[in-house]
């Protein structure tokens, strides 16, 4: 089985990212890592070829550092890497970036793609679904279980209110969430064998995209920091304070 | 860019790592985040140690890493010595079993030991199956081993031991026990199978230091071993003197661990705690208090990282390694102390790791040659006068 794992750079989500002057997340030299959602993906992927044998191939986009987040999956296990780095690209927004990645996929046979839902960083949440789009493959999205069988996998999606069971036919895209699988520790022999792992890094030249296809649609005018929260609201006890709690979980959807 | 001052990284030290040593180092800073501070107050209060933690550092490849070969991982010195930092700055108890299991029991049958007692013994240690201890300390035998009791004589092809050893590292979980005895030709070592008859452990109890790490009596009481469960490769004292010099390397990088946890906690603590209506990091007692940790970590990383690249070198000598002992466990102690102090009433409590490192280190401060030892072993090299014979 052939296993593919989009997988992104993102600055380390434990700091507090800098904003360039164009609005955009500044990449270079600030500390970056495997993006922690795409952990998930690196972790379906892996269980998926141990139980069916085959490889996984992390593809990333990104600057030349994104390559570390590309160490780090191997480290984890998977076989060979892929990073597409052009300085065309920088500034891609979510289409160019679905665009990119569907091409450098596209390029070798391939049974199941797996990604995170949603970046870290910029939290647009379409790229899947894009890649699936453009690669003409069904998307399973925000699966919190995956199982690959013959020719079809199955997920649950997770819903505000269970989950859906979805079946589609390989080759297909899943998208997984947190629940999905708990991603293993990154060992030291992993990180040492990672060293000879096969990796490649092309230009968009390489993939024979037109840097025009891939310019950005979409510009960042200006930002506002988002509202602080308010003072919680505190229900007193005495007459409707158990409606006034029930209308609150129903708002929240927990109930 | 680069514009700001880590505090945590005043010197920029990281930038002498190569790329595979600071993924090592993340990785197991990630497992000591993930499987280990979650649980180790609990631990530490309880005074366990959780046996599945073990088998988790011995999946992420820790025990014996820093050796070729038999399932090892064949790291380089600097990359062991910042998994040491790391797991101490978890707890001196991890950083103790690692040290235990790699240094002290692993590296002798490495070295010491023949062509069948390492495939026997280093693939299943390698993967924590077997867990080891090595007893060279006795209840009257402290700084000076030498003077050792327990005695091996010969019977026929056997060996038989019998003496007490004593305050042994992972002694009432280790499945074998690297023993030190005294034999007619000289101090020899014995791969002694912890289930062999005459043979007991007694673990100590009521320690308040190292409290998430198993410390044991244990008594051998004519234990019959075949020939071949000697060490080969050495006789004298300088047998489990070598292991000792292994595992004072680790501990010169894993003090720094303790000292960074205390060094960090202190500082953000500092920053939040507001007395006199400011942050108690403004008052400039408290940053000569942070000033001085600061300076002394980061040379204590220096110090560490000096002394690995010499021991990748393949010339680090063990005058050298007692002046990384003695300097990083002391400076260690002290910032830890200091931190405590920085933390007022919750530097006692175990909800900041502080007052644990501070009692750990104590124990990291007397074993491994007391820090009077260490500075002894110094006077000797500067002056070529030993002052510390019998
Ligand atoms: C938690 C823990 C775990 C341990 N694990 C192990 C283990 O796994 N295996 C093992 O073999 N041992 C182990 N030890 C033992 C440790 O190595 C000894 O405690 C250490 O060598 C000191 O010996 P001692 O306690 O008998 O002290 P002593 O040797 O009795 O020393 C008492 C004091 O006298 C000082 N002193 C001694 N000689 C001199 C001198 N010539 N000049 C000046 N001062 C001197 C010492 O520095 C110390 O301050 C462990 C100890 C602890 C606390």
């Amino acid at each position: 089985m052939d296993v593919v794992v989009l997988v992104k750079y993102v600055p380390d989500p434990t700091g507090t990212p800098k904003l360039g002057e164009d609005f955009l997340v500044v990449r270079e030299g600030t500390d970056g890592t495997l993006d922690p959602g795409d952990e998930y993906a690196v972790e379906a992927g892996l269980r998926t070829v141990e139980a069916h044998g085959g490889e996984v191939t992390l593809v990333s986009m990104g600057p030349e550092v994104a390559m570390s987040a590309i160490r780090k999956g191997l480290s984890m296990g998977a076989h060979r890497g892929v990073l597409v780095t052009d300085p065309a690209l920088r500034g891609a927004d979510a289409l160019a970036t679905a665009r990119v990645l569907a091409a450098a996929v596209s390029r070798r046979p391939f049974d199941v793609i797996f990604t995170g839902s949603e970046s870290t960083d910029g939290y647009t949440g379409t790229v899947p679904m894009a890649v699936a789009g453009l690669l003409g493959i069904p998307a399973l999205t925000f699966a919190r279980k995956v199982e690959v069988g013959e020719g079809a996998v199955r997920i649950e999606r997770q819903t505000d209110l269970g989950y859906d069971v979805i079946e589609a036919p390989i080759p297909a895209l899943v998208s997984v969430t947190a629940s999905a699988a708990e991603p293993r520790y990154a060992t030291l022999k992993g990180i040492m064998a990672a060293k000879s792992k096969p990796v490649e890094q092309l230009s968009l030249a390489d993939l024979g995209l037109d840097p025009a296809t891939v310019a950005p649609t979409q510009r960042v005018l200006g930002i506002t920091p988002a509202p602080s929260k308010g003072a919680g609201e505190i229900v007193q006890d005495g007459d409707g304070a158990v409606a006034r709690i029930v209308d609150l979980l129903v708002e929240a959807k927990v109930i | 860019m680069g514009a700001e001052i880590d505090p945590l990284d005043f010197l920029e030290i990281d930038r002498l790592l190569t790329e595979e040593e600071r993924e090592i180092r993340d990785a197991v800073r990630a497992f000591v985040e993930g499987e280990i501070l979650p649980g180790i107050e609990g631990w530490f209060e309880s005074a366990t140690f959780p046996r599945e933690v073990a088998k988790g550092l011995a999946d992420l490849g820790l025990l014996g890493m820093h050796l070729e070969g038999y399932g090892c991982l064949g790291a380089n010195a600097v990359s062991y010595g910042l998994a040491c930092l790391e797991l101490e700055a978890g707890d001196s108890g991890f950083r103790s079993f690692v040290s235990v299991q790699g240094s002290l029991c692993m590296f002798p049958i490495r070295r010491y030991g023949s062509d069948e007692q390492k495939e026997r013994w280093l693939p299943a240690m390698a993967r924590g199956e077997v867990i080891g201890c090595f007893g060279l300390t006795e209840p009257d035998a402290g700084s000076d081993p030498a003077s050792m009791r327990t005695h091996a004589r010969r019977d026929g092809s056997d060996w038989v031991i019998s003496g007490t050893k004593m305050w042994i590292t992972n002694g009432g979980i280790a499945d074998l026990a690297v023993v030190w005895a005294k034999t007619d030709e000289g101090v020899r070592g014995f791969l002694v199978p912890t289930d062999s008859p005459g043979f007991s452990t007694h673990d100590i109890h009521r320690k308040l230091s190292l409290r998430a790490s198993v410390t044991s009596e244990l008594v051998l009481d004519e234990v019959r071993l075949p020939g071949d469960a000697v060490l080969p490769g050495v006789v004298g004292m300088k047998g489990p003197l070598s292991c000792l010099t292994e595992a004072r390397y680790g501990i010169v990088w894993g003090a720094m661990g303790a000292a960074r946890s205390c060094f960090e906690t202190a500082l953000n603590y500092a920053k939040e705690r507001v007395q006199w209506g400011r942050p108690i990091a403004g008052f400039q007692l408290t940053q000569r208090k942070l000033a001085d940790m600061a300076v002394e970590l980061n040379k204590g990383m220096l110090l560490a990282l000096h002394l690995g690249r010499m021991k990748d070198e393949g010339r680090l000598k063990p005058q050298q390694v007692s002046m990384g002992k003695l300097n990083n466990v002391r400076v260690a102690l002290e910032i830890a102390r200091e931190a405590r102090a920085i933390l007022g009433a919750n530097g006692i409590t175990l909800e900041y790791p502080v007052i644990r490192h501070m009692n750990n280190l104590e124990s990291v401060y007397t074993y491994e040659g007391t820090n009077e030892i260490h500075t002894l072993i110094l006077g000797e090299a500067l002056t070529g006068l030993r002052a510390y014979d019998r």
